[in-house]
């Protein structure tokens, strides 16, 4: 065996090729890297171009032809109240269903990262990613139906003898409406439900990291569980929910189907983009608009990575 | 925008339609090509697939051969996207969408004189503005329907006389007040609803059409649709949610389409509906023809095919529409009856004001009115709560 093996080697077809790549390891390189560079380069980064430029075209308004010429003018329709409210509409809903997304997840995510072992893991897993199995829609037509004036939630709180206390919780202006269905607060709860387990699973990646021992040297050192909780665990933790953070402020940012469905009907800005270009054909602003979220998640990722979210990375 | 070239622009779309008008007619109808391709609306070509009750495709492809594509579309809009594109034989086009494509050169005059059964066809349409112009027929009329009130039978005893039970603040017949039990249509189009309903009720605006409102008529509209806000809790646009408000949400009354009304009907729902004292919005389809169509002698083998077959009576059961040609009630043709025909509302033509889109130049001037395009945002802001 060992003969043959260092004997002469046996030329086969392609070998040239693979003696030329093994002598010029940067064309190898060159060829591996080409087909993803061009995919990102052109289809990825092309389009997000073309609709940046599109946002500097304006409609003509006598034909609502588009008229070419680089112009600001869409972005002065963007800044109009209307559109204003929009865009404040989309980042206070983003910013609310983060907050309360940490708040729900946090808890879960410790449980399962500290607790849960065995079999019990991994149902929770299975229970985490269980909703991600179905379909989007069909979890939102559930959620319309559970949130109904005459839904099941309704007659829960009726059956308790708590109706009163959800009609005064209704009739807050700004949170309220007719029914939880077609309130703010609707939309809120269906949004944070949808986005919840790229929550948790970002934030039980952090805490598994997170030595045992350090949690219980603190204790020993005669902090408080709060103390514990506030100068350990939590800025260990913070890449994790930051990593989380991005995922439901950017997807609640750019959805347009839970505010259609759930809700009062005012607009957000995935729907203001969708209309707009669906339509009324009115590219430019439409344009204009899908930039507010690339603009507002660059700025959130700058944050996040002064905070250190990436460096686990 | 410059007068120069507004005047300029104005000038290209004229002689757009020279072009379109002097392009030759069809003067015969030859054999099949094998193929033919429609842009429709869902529910429009049925070929017994959804409900096998439904079908009247298949005996049209086994004696003319013509194999029938059907590209759905959802929006009048991407209609006119999808004509331009091109690629397509026939398309099913409204009435804010088939100006826009003879405007634009991409539909062909229509020979009436090769379709034996355009004498059927309902006198009321023949030359309906929306797809002649001056004196061409780009098509053959479809389908057409309302935009009724809908409601509750058990709130209301009486069918609602006026629309103000879902613009103005009051108490329905149950004692209750009307907010959060209205809707209304999330699309800009429903400004031209708010008009209609101010024509009757401001008649000092001196507003002629819903669908050419000057300045100040089109901010009266906006006011009355902003106090609406307050009492609308959620706007409509997908019929299936407006079936599920009206079973789980307790709605009572919106602006809504015949095919809803069956729908909840047939479930048992206790709704109706009604055309009331101000009349109604309405939309009026037309089979229109590419004017680079592959398979044109196809394409009047359909349209043919369209006004003699069972399909404006089976289709106007399904879609809760109603015929283009009234002998579809009574003939036996399909499933149609004269009951059904009236419930859909084939006695309300001359009480119906059909979409068209709203341009700038209109009846009251040129640059007089407001266009669509502002209509769009407008109504994001009213809905908005501004």
């Amino acid at each position: 065996m060992t003969a043959v093996a260092e004997g002469a080697p046996v030329r086969e077809a392609g070998g040239g090729l693979s003696d030329t790549l093994w002598r010029r390891p940067r064309l190898l390189l060159l060829l591996l890297l080409a087909p993803p560079l061009l995919w990102l380069g052109i289809i990825y980064l092309g389009s997000l171009f073309a609709l940046l430029a599109q946002s500097f075209f304006s409609i003509d308004e006598f034909s609502g032809v588009i008229d070419r010429t680089p112009t600001l003018k869409t972005y002065g329709e963007l800044l109009r109240p209307a559109n204003l409210d929009i865009i404040w509409r989309t980042l206070a809903m983003s910013a609310a269903v983060t907050v309360a997304s940490v708040g729900v997840a946090f808890p879960i995510a410790y449980y399962a990262a500290r607790y849960a072992r065995g079999r019990w893991k991994a149902l929770f897993y299975l229970g985490v990613m269980l909703p991600l199995w179905s379909s989007y829609l069909v979890k939102v037509y559930a959620w319309k139906l559970i949130l109904a004036k005459e839904g099941i939630l309704g007659w829960a709180f009726e059956g308790v003898g708590l109706g009163w206390l959800l009609d005064a919780f209704l009739s807050v202006p700004g949170i309220g409406g007719n029914s939880l269905s077609v309130s703010p607060t609707g939309t809120f709860i269906v949004f944070v439900y949808v986005w919840l387990p790229y929550m948790i699973l970002p934030i039980q990646a952090a805490l598994e990291r997170v030595p045992g021992s350090l949690v219980e040297a603190s204790g020993d050192l005669g902090a408080s569980p709060a103390q514990t909780f506030r100068h350990v665990l939590w800025p260990l933790a913070l890449p994790g929910v930051v990593a989380g953070s991005i995922f439901t402020f950017s997807l609640t940012l750019g959805d347009y189907i839970i505010p259609q469905i759930v809700g009062t009907s005012a607009r957000f800005i995935g729907l203001a983009v969708y209309q707009y270009q669906g339509t009324a054909g009115n590219v430019p602003l439409a344009a204009a608009f899908a930039v507010v979220p690339i603009v507002v998640m660059g700025i959130y990722l700058w944050i996040a990575k002064r905070m250190g979210a990436f460096d686990a990375l | 925008m410059t007068v120069l070239s507004r005047g300029a622009s104005a000038f290209a779309i004229l002689s757009l339609l020279a072009a379109t008008a002097a392009q030759a007619q069809m003067t015969e109808v030859g054999d099949g090509e094998g193929a033919l391709s429609i842009v429709a609306w869902a529910g429009y070509i049925e070929r017994g697939e959804t409900d096998p009750a439904y079908d009247w495709v298949t005996k049209f492809e086994e004696s003319t051969g013509c194999m029938v594509d059907v590209k759905t579309a959802n929006t009048s809009d991407e209609m006119v996207a999808l004509m331009n594109e091109g690629g397509f034989d026939l398309v099913t086009a409204s009435g804010d969408a088939s100006l826009r494509l003879i405007a634009g050169g991409k539909v062909q005059p229509v020979n009436t004189d090769l379709i034996p059964s355009w004498s059927k066809v309902d006198d009321r349409l023949k030359d309906a503005p929306w797809f002649t112009v001056d004196g061409q027929h780009y098509g053959v009329p479809y389908q057409w329907g309302p935009n009724v009130l809908m409601y509750n039978t058990e709130v209301f005893k009486e069918p609602p006389t006026s629309w103000n039970v879902v613009f103005e603040a009051q108490d329905l017949p149950d004692g209750q007040a009307n907010a959060g039990r209205v809707q209304a249509y999330d699309g800009p189009i429903y400004i031209a609803d708010a008009a209609l309903y101010l024509m009757k009720h401001k008649p000092e605006l001196g507003i002629t059409s819903p669908y050419e409102l000057n300045e100040e008529q089109y901010a009266a509209a906006l006011d009355l649709l902003r106090g609406q806000r307050e009492l609308v809790s959620r706007y409509w646009h997908d019929a299936y949610i407006q079936m599920d408000d009206f079973k789980n949400e307790g709605m009572v009354a919106s602006g809504s389409w015949p095919f809803m009304v069956n729908l909840l009907q047939s479930e048992g729902a206790p709704v109706a509906s009604t055309i009331p004292e101000e009349g109604a919005t309405g939309w009026a389809d037309t089979l229109m023809l590419h004017v680079d169509a592959e398979h044109p002698n196809c394409a009047y083998k359909w349209m043919e095919h369209s006004l003699s077959s069972n399909l404006q009576s089976d289709l106007s059961v399904w879609f809760g529409s109603v015929p283009a040609v009234p002998a579809a009630c009574t003939d036996g043709s399909g499933m149609q009856t004269q009951e059904g025909c009236h419930a859909n509302g084939f006695d309300d033509f001359d009480r119906i004001q059909f979409w068209r889109t709203p341009v700038a130049d209109c009846s009251q001037g040129d640059d007089a009115c407001v266009p669509y395009y502002r209509w769009v945002s407008d109504y994001i802001g009213v809905i908005g709560g501004r």
